[in-house]
């Protein structure tokens, strides 16, 4: 993604291909109760060696979307349309052998709760050096070599004695460490992490992103840090895509989206974020009411029931038409760009402190 | 303890809420809850204990907010149990109103449950599926023969207006409001009964931000308008920051430091409050990016077990200051010179009240440290540190 800072004079990236490229994803689970619009035409890019945060509230289609990537949902109850592209190949149509051969070899997944990850029936080395031994087609041993050898890499005292405990014997922020050990032990060149610190403390936390951060300058992987949580998004990326009802609503550099946010959810998200640095006697403005449900989003801009601007706007365009995110660095909105920025730098800025 | 609360010259925007009145409400001292471990065979002896809480002193005036802030197993939850007298404390005192409830027989607590009343985390599994709003929210008081004036249903939807809801929604089940609104419920339950001071366990961590910060916002409305005394317990420092007068930081069964918002989050003196301000991560770009403006401390490993804590203080293990008397004595919670009333420290070797950057930053993690040093970010200096 690092054509965003650069489009402001070019629109459409087509220069250099980047690594991974989603084009129009939409993803749609057909339930009891009718279809689940997951993911409703969503597109982002993201190159080597960066950092892309997806941001948003639970239900905003932020998980879904990188379970598309990687191929994991149930074909039976999932329609998936659009454009998957790593690496120039296409992933969407793909045969589940072709699959097969990326999933833990060129793209990885570190998921939010290491207990339920890791099987309690095998060891910790056994888990880890699998997806080695299956992709490379190292022997057991050399597997079990590696294994020690990522476990070392990622902070585990005495590597050599704990790849042999089973998951329930290390800690939540061991088996974490364990996770990203697993997730790495191929080189992937793509790793997406899942709310990989939602379930962690905050000095784990910390311990963790640091880590995160430090293990892909090493690797020069790409990562996909998927979080409800702005602040590790700003410790720990270099973009931002922040989704809502299934789309993605704005997108920018992290200092851009932070800075400048251009979307009014971005604001209210900012707004209703409690800070270390904050004033305490100002209230929180939280976004009023609750997300949509998927099964019958709102028309035109999902966001427009929470929104404080739509009377701006004019007319019903809000609830009609449907806003477009445009290429690059911008935010999904019907707002002009000249009233945008004056209503962050009058009502939203203040408050934040 | 110090029942003084000086905090007016910080934040002196609203003398009311911080001028708290000195009469302590629910006061602590010792407290001390040890979960026995069972084992052997085939006879089950008692063959350990968890020390959850071990010794702590509180005391929580009339109509302000105490925060308890610490990592998960840190005993903060039991606290909140022991002191809603859910659990039977294994030590110490606990005094409600200047009557001495530790060891109370039900009989005794029944007028006192009332006053004291709690908000789970969970809004999922805290509601009764099987119960409708109206008798949820009404339960408390047909139990305490309340018969408020207008009858127990005008009551109830008067509630459910206070936090928000629809007064309509009187007859519907939990299942047909999402997690925000279930909190409210909970909410709505524990003012049922007017009580004087409510134990919040971590009330907003299972909801979404924005959802988060309208629930914040009522309970300060509700702390504010009806002058009820909070205990806050949650993890998130920011959220308690927001909410809480004082402030208390929990390690592993003991309170390390304690004091009003101001002392704590500005003017830290215990390592490990350091360490917790340093790991938030914030929502600004300036300070996460440049390192500048804030100190950045990573620990390594997790909490040790409470089973067999580190003796002298539990924090030295994690801990870049310890030397040999950490480990042999155990630092006493006192006010330490230059620290403002009130606001106490247990530490050998405090630390420097100030949370700006340092020359170096303090990183005790291995992998962390091998792999900053391998990617060119400066020498090392003496074990654990790395220059800026």
């Amino acid at each position: 993604m690092t054509t965003l800072t650069k489009t402001e004079d070019s629109p459409a990236p087509t220069g250099a291909d980047p690594f991974l490229s989603v084009r129009d994803l939409y993803v749609r689970f057909s339930t009891e109760d009718g279809i689940v619009k997951a993911v409703d035409g969503l597109s982002f890019d993201l190159e080597r060696g960066r950092t892309l945060g997806i941001v948003g509230e639970s239900g905003s289609g932020k998980s879904v979307t990188n379970l598309a990537v990687l191929g994991l949902h149930n074909p039976k109850s999932t329609t998936i349309s659009g454009e998957i592209l790593l690496d120039g190949q296409e992933l969407t149509g793909a045969r589940e052998k072709t699959l097969e051969r990326l999933r833990g070899n060129k793209m990885a997944m570190i998921f939010q709760d290491p207990l339920t990850a890791l099987s309690p029936y095998y060891t910790v080395g056994r888990q880890i050096a699998e997806p080695f031994v299956k992709h490379t087609g190292a022997s057991k041993r050399e597997g079990r070599l590696r294994a020690v050898e990522m476990l070392g890499k990622v902070g585990i005292p005495q590597p050599q004695t704990r790849v042999d405990d089973y998951p329930h014997q290390f800690s939540g922020g061991m088996r974490q460490r364990a996770m990203i050990a697993m997730s790495l032990v191929c080189n992937p060149s793509l790793l997406i992490a899942d709310e990989p610190t939602t379930a962690l403390d905050v000095t784990v936390q910390a311990q963790i992103l640091d880590l995160l951060k430090d293990l892909q300058q090493e690797f020069g992987s790409a990562i996909i840090l998927i979080t409800h949580d702005l602040g590790v998004v700003a410790n720990t990326a270099d973009d931002i895509l922040v989704m809502y009802a299934g789309r993605a609503v704005e997108r920018g550099s992290v200092k851009e989206v932070l800075q400048s946010p251009r979307h009014p959810y971005t604001w209210g998200l900012l707004g209703s974020m409690p800070r270390l640095s904050g004033d305490v006697e100002q209230p929180l403005k939280p976004i009023p009411g609750t997300p949509p449900s998927l099964l019958n989003p709102p028309p035109g801009c999902p966001f427009h029931p929470r929104c404080a601007y739509t009377g701006e706007v004019g007319g019903d365009r809000c609830s009609s038409e449907r806003p477009v995110l445009p290429e690059g660095r911008g935010g999904a909105c019907h707002l002009t760009a000249e009233r945008k920025q004056s209503i962050f730098i009058e009502d939203i800025q203040p408050a934040l402190g | 303890m110090s029942n003084d609360t000086t905090t007016a010259t910080a934040d002196a925007g609203t003398p009311l809420r911080d001028a708290v009145p000195g009469t302590a409400l629910l006061e602590v001292e010792g407290l001390t809850k040890h979960f026995p471990i069972y084992g052997g065979f085939p006879v089950k002896r008692r063959v350990g204990a968890v020390q959850a809480v071990d010794g702590i002193d509180l005391a929580v005036h009339e109509g302000e907010s105490f925060g308890l802030v610490g990592e998960s197993g840190c005993g903060k939850s039991t606290t909140g149990r022991l002191l809603t007298r859910l659990l039977e404390p294994t030590g110490g005192r606990i005094t409600y109103n200047g009557q001495d409830i530790t060891h109370a027989g039900r009989k005794q607590l029944a007028p006192i449950r009332s006053e004291i009343q709690m908000i789970f985390q969970d809004p999922y599994s805290s509601l009764n599926p099987r119960q409708t709003v109206g008798s949820i929210i009404g339960g408390p008081m047909e139990i305490n023969g309340m018969n408020p004036p207008g009858g127990r249903e005008m009551r109830v939807r008067e509630l459910l207006e206070t936090v928000g809801l629809n007064p309509e929604h009187y007859n519907r089940f939990p299942h047909e409001f999402s997690g925000g609104q279930r909190q409210r419920i909970g909410v709505a339950r524990a003012l049922a009964l007017e009580p004087k001071l409510i134990v919040a366990d971590e009330p907003v961590s299972a909801l979404d931000v924005s959802i988060q910060a309208q629930v914040v916002n009522l309970l300060q409305n509700l702390q504010r308008e009806l002058g009820i005394a909070f205990l806050f317990i949650a993890h998130d420092l920011a959220v308690v920051r927001h909410f809480s007068q004082r402030v208390a930081v929990m390690y592993l069964g003991k309170i390390v430091e304690v004091g009003d918002r101001d002392s704590i989050y500005n003017r830290p003196r215990h390592p490990y409050t350091h360490a917790l301000l340093s790991a938030v991560p914030e929502a600004t770009v300036t300070a996460a990016r440049d390192g500048e403006g804030r100190e950045r401390i990573r620990l390594a490993g997790d909490v040790p077990s409470p089973i067999n804590p580190p003796s002298g203080c539990r924090f030295r293990t994690r801990c870049w200051k310890a030397q040999d008397r950490c480990a042999k004595e155990e630092p006493p919670l006192i006010r330490l010179g230059g620290n403002r009333e009130g606001h106490l420290t247990a530490c050998h070797f405090p630390e420097e009240p100030t949370t700006a950057a340092r020359e170096e930053d303090v990183i005790l993690d291995p992998a962390l440290l091998a792999a900053e040093k391998g990617t060119g970010a400066g020498s090392a200096g003496p074990v654990g540190k790395v220059d800026r």
